[in-house]
């Protein structure tokens, strides 16, 4: 895997034959780990409905039945197949309100993971070809950042920002940062002892080209892994803040969101509770399942083991 | 009736690809005070074999044999909890990389009075002495500070002279020592050899020496085996194998001895070790054999007599003036 | 040893003053201004209002504002609550050790639990042992928590009536609290059945707050167990004849514990943000749930000193975690 793209370092222009083979190799990695398949289904259902869900959910996910307040389950007593999840205390059907829901915590993965990687990279890269003053500033930078636990910041970061999903996302990306930054300093420390970066660079590759075009690829291994990791990470703590009042508002159905407007209600409908929990749950899940087999199929040290 | 008895040996491996015979049928006899030699190339299954009699192979390894007795105990129908009083007690082995050999959590003399606890019983002070007279017996200067240090504190040589003092402590009948000297610098190589056949002397125990090289082979080993591709292919006594080997493929090795050049460039033996997919169906040695024919390729040679050492060829050397003289 | 132990905490310096400097900037950027917060519904007159801006020392620039507070709070004085006009420092230790209590018992059930379930996971390597315990542990890992503290309540005390739903000892049961950990405080107050009561309510939020350090420690131990018993020195100890017990639990678990222990220092930090949900879940009295409070109330000289004694504890705690680390890796010990 490194020698192909430290061709490409090089300037030299042929790597069309090389790239689906990594790609199948990967796959073939990654198919080995039943899990991981699982997962990944998962997770594509879970991207249709973030993606499609207004179309598919049966119901408004907002409209209110008054009639209809706390329907159980259809397949439970007094339940009815309109509302197959049963209604909330407002009246609106839960199974609409979570296939919509799916969008937010989707989005807010996305979001997260591309600002706290793409920032996180970039100033890792910095730290990695930078003299050695500006790198440890940067880096206590980061350590002061990570001595706070990352909910407890978050949440105050909210309460600057003022409650909203955009806020918690922001606030979210700031604190899953420096995991990036530490860890793209990691391997860029380690991938400019190796050879070919010297031969880059007395090949006359410039800082940029080295940075981006000869070092990068080369660690994006663990970044990847981390990405999918952070991604969970950023869904269960958007649903904490939207749980603490601090995330998505209310009517969002969000699922942490739905979580806290049912609080009051776990003794006496326990479908209220449960359903957008579990969403929570399947969807993190799926997607930790993808990253064990990610880190599986890309680590080439724990490939053999 | 000898110290330990092999007969029929085979080991195979489940790898990803099917099954990999990493040994096969191979016959190995050891003599108390007696050191034996196995040699061959890197996976020729030297290693695998003895490590199968210990009991060190992974789970993917299978295990077959027509007969595994030591000290007149039948090692292949014992519960492991009796074996395991018998491993690391009478029949102890060192290894090939003394730096990672030893756990580097705790201080050697922990490690050594493990041992000693364990299989003997003794108590804390006869343990400590037992540990300082076995750290001079391999030669280990100033032994009291020495016991109280870590692996990673103290030198390749001097920690392999922990792992036989490790492996010596319960007084073993055979010891196995699996390229003790490979990892070595070459001065101390020779010291460690000293220091395995001398113990050999001392205690009266048998000892076997696995090996790539010829050199440690005839300075050390009273007869050698030749192992290749997972066969025993050839055994002798060492100063006849050295004088007339019957196995080509000894005879290969001997000449690409420097020491035994005879032109300009150093004979080698073209080729490679059959690997799990291009296992030849006769003679595993044929397609690198310069006498190979149709036969050595169809056909795998029986080991021959004890005269030929047992070699497993066809068209053994040396044979002709053997039977002439 | 010392060499290390000295500029670990030379690096400690610079990022206390820097996590002094954020939270301190917090409360200049939070929405709303402070005095007009304090002053409540019925307002503040213009002089008032100079009176008090000039009492909390606002209107001198900020910089000299920074190290008027950095030097109070190299002296312990982080300021007052503007609800309970009590000073930061008195709340904070009133309230942590109920924090403290639940974390350790938190800590003590996930590494009760994890480690031997890592071992025993990595001892049957992908036999059905392996299967079940990582896919335990995985979901253990995913799992929202205040969703968990949910279901649970459901459970145990809605369905079974077994535990409470909040707080940290019966009513009934009134002692004095000269420690603060509730566990000895009912011991030592002789009541009957005050312990009891007090372990009852314990046990959800515990096992809520270990969930996730204990999946997290099981995976660990794993995989640092799998690594450790591909060793050659692991070879060496079945050599010896040693039984598998001994081998795993000694020679490879000794070896394996040094990235674990490395693992659960770093989680006190995750610890201390899910004792935030567990707390307020629970309505348990910690300092978790006395910052949400704050946060809610805006009660910024308590979100300042709260957020800043938070990120100390948890440098001390990774400060700690790293000289432990020289202590059992004998390796770095002896260098």
């Amino acid at each position: 895997m490194t020698d192909t793209t430290s061709n490409e370092g090089q300037g030299a222009p042929v790597d069309g034959p090389e790239r689906p083979g990594q790609l199948r190799e990967f796959w073939f990695y990654f198919r080995e780990n039943r899990g991981a398949v699982i997962g990944l289904w998962i997770f594509a259902v879970f991207a249709f409905l973030a993606l499609f869900g207004p179309w598919i959910a049966p119901h408004d996910p907002t409209a209110q039945a008054r009639d209809f307040t706390l329907l159980p389950p259809a397949w439970q007593e007094g339940g009815s197949w309109t509302y197959v999840l049963g209604t909330d205390p407002l009246g609106r059907d839960m199974l609409s309100r979570l296939i919509v829901g799916a969008r937010y915590s989707f989005f807010v993965g996305v979001v997260v993971v591309t600002v706290a990687a793409s920032g996180g990279i970039i100033i890792g890269l910095l730290t990695g070809f930078a003299p050695k003053w500006v790198d440890s500033i940067i880096m206590r930078v980061m350590d002061i950042i990570l001595a706070f636990p990352s909910l407890l910041l978050a949440l105050v970061l909210v309460a600057i920002l003022g409650p909203s999903l955009t806020n918690a996302m922001i606030a979210i990306a700031i604190v899953l940062q420096p995991h990036y930054v530490r860890l793209t300093r990691a391997s860029v420390m380690s991938e400019l002892q190796k050879d070919y970066v010297t031969s880059a660079r007395v090949a006359g590759a410039g800082l940029g080209r080295l940075m981006f075009v000869t070092v990068l690829p080369n660690c994006l291994a663990p970044i990847i892994v981390q990405a999918a990791l952070s991604f969970s990470t950023a869904i269960l703590d958007a649903a904490a803040l939207g749980f603490l009042g601090m995330g998505a508002q209310p009517p969002t159905p969000e699922w942490g969101t739905m979580l806290a407007e049912a609080r009051e209600f776990i003794l006496r409908a326990w479908w209220v509770v449960t359903f957008p929990g579990l969403a929570i749950l399947v969807t993190v899940l799926a997607i930790n399942l993808m990253g064990d087999g990610l880190r599986d199929a890309l680590d080439p040290k724990l490939k053999r083991s | 009736m000898s110290l330990l008895r092999i007969r029929n040996l085979s080991v195979d491996f489940a790898t990803a690809s099917g099954a990999f015979r990493a040994v096969d049928a191979v016959d190995q006899d050891v003599d108390t005070g007696e050191i034996l030699a196995i040699v061959g190339e890197s996976g020729s299954g030297k290693s695998v074999s003895m490590l199968a009699l210990m009991g060190l192979l992974p789970w993917t390894a299978t295990i077959t044999a027509d007969e595994m007795s030591f000290d007149g105990k039948d090692l292949l129908r014992m519960d492991t909890r009796a074996k395991r009083r018998i491993i690391g007690n009478d029949l102890a082995m060192i290894f090939q990389e003394p730096m990672s050999s030893l756990n580097p959590c705790f201080t050697v003399g922990w490690q050594i009075k493990e041992s000693l606890r364990y299989h003997l019983g003794l108590d804390r002070r006869a343990r400590h002495a037992r540990a300082i007279e076995l750290f001079e017996q391999v030669g280990i200067p100033d032994p009291e500070k020495r016991l109280a240090a870590f692996p990673h504190q103290m030198s390749g040589g001097m920690n392999q002279r922990v792992m036989i003092a490790m492996a010596i402590a319960c007084k073993p009948k055979l010891l196995i020592a699996d390229e003790p000297t490979t990892a070595l610098d070459v001065t101390i190589q020779a010291q460690i050899l000293d220091l395995l056949a001398s113990l050999r002397d001392e205690t009266g125990m048998g000892l076997v020496l696995i090996t790539h090289d010829m050199g440690v082979v005839a300075e050390t080993a009273e007869r050698v085996s030749v192992q290749y591709a997972g066969q025993k292919v050839e055994e002798q006594p060492v100063v006849d194998l050295f004088a007339t080997p019957h196995h080509p493929y000894t005879a290969a090795l001997l000449d690409a001895l420097p020491e035994r050049a005879t032109d300009k460039f150093l004979p080698t033996i073209p080729g490679v070790v059959p690997g799990q997919f291009d296992r030849p169906k006769g003679c595993l040695f044929s397609p690198r054999c310069k006498f190979a024919d149709a036969k050595c390729k169809a056909t795998p040679p029986p080991p021959l007599g004890a005269d030929l050492g047992f070699a497993r060829c066809f068209y053994p050397v040396n044979s002709d003036e053997r039977i002439a003289s | 040893m010392l060499n290390y132990v000295l500029s670990r905490l030379l690096t400690f310096v610079p990022t206390f003053i820097g996590v002094t400097l954020i939270s301190f900037m917090f409360i200049r950027m939070l929405p709303g201004d402070p005095i007009i917060v304090m002053a409540g519904e019925r307002g503040v007159s213009p002089e008032r209002y100079a009176e008090l801006s000039a009492q909390f020392g606002y209107d001198r620039p900020v910089y000299v504002q920074f190290f008027e507070y950095l030097g109070g709070v190299l002296q312990g004085d982080l300021g007052t609550s503007f609800v309970t006009k009590r000073p930061v420092w008195d709340e904070f230790f009133t309230l942590f050790p109920a924090t403290l209590e639940l974390s350790i018992c938190a800590m003590i059930f996930a590494v009760a639990l994890g480690l031997p379930a890592g071992v025993i996971a990595a001892v049957n390597r992908g036999k059905f042992f392996d299967r079940a315990l990582m896919s335990t542990a995985l979901v253990g890992y995913s799992m929202p928590i205040f969703w968990w503290a949910l279901l649970l309540i459901i459970v145990f005390s809605g369905n079974l009536q077994w535990t409470p739903v909040s707080g940290r000892i019966d009513l009934l049961y009134y002692f004095p609290d000269p420690t603060g950990f509730m566990l000895i405080d009912a011991v030592a107050s002789g009541q009957k059945g005050a312990l009891f009561s007090a372990v009852r309510h314990l046990v959800l939020p515990t096992i809520v707050l270990g969930t996730i350090p204990l999946a997290v420690i099981a995976r660990q131990t794993r995989s640092a167990m799998l690594e450790v018993l591909g060793e050659d020195y692991i070879r060496t100890a079945r050599s010896k004849g040693l039984s598998p017990a001994r081998i795993n639990g000694i020679h490879a678990l000794r070896n394996a514990l040094i990235p674990v222990i490395t693992v659960i220092g770093l989680s006190v930090g995750t610890l201390l943000a899910g004792a935030i949900l567990t707390e307020t879940i629970f309505s348990w009295p910690g300092i978790g749930k006395w910052m949400v409070d704050s946060i809610f109330r805006r009660d910024y000289p308590v979100v300042q000193g709260g957020l800043l004694l938070i990120a100390v504890m948890v440098m001390i705690v990774n400060l700690t975690v790293d000289m432990l680390y020289g202590v059992i890796n004998p390796k770095i010990r002896k260098r």
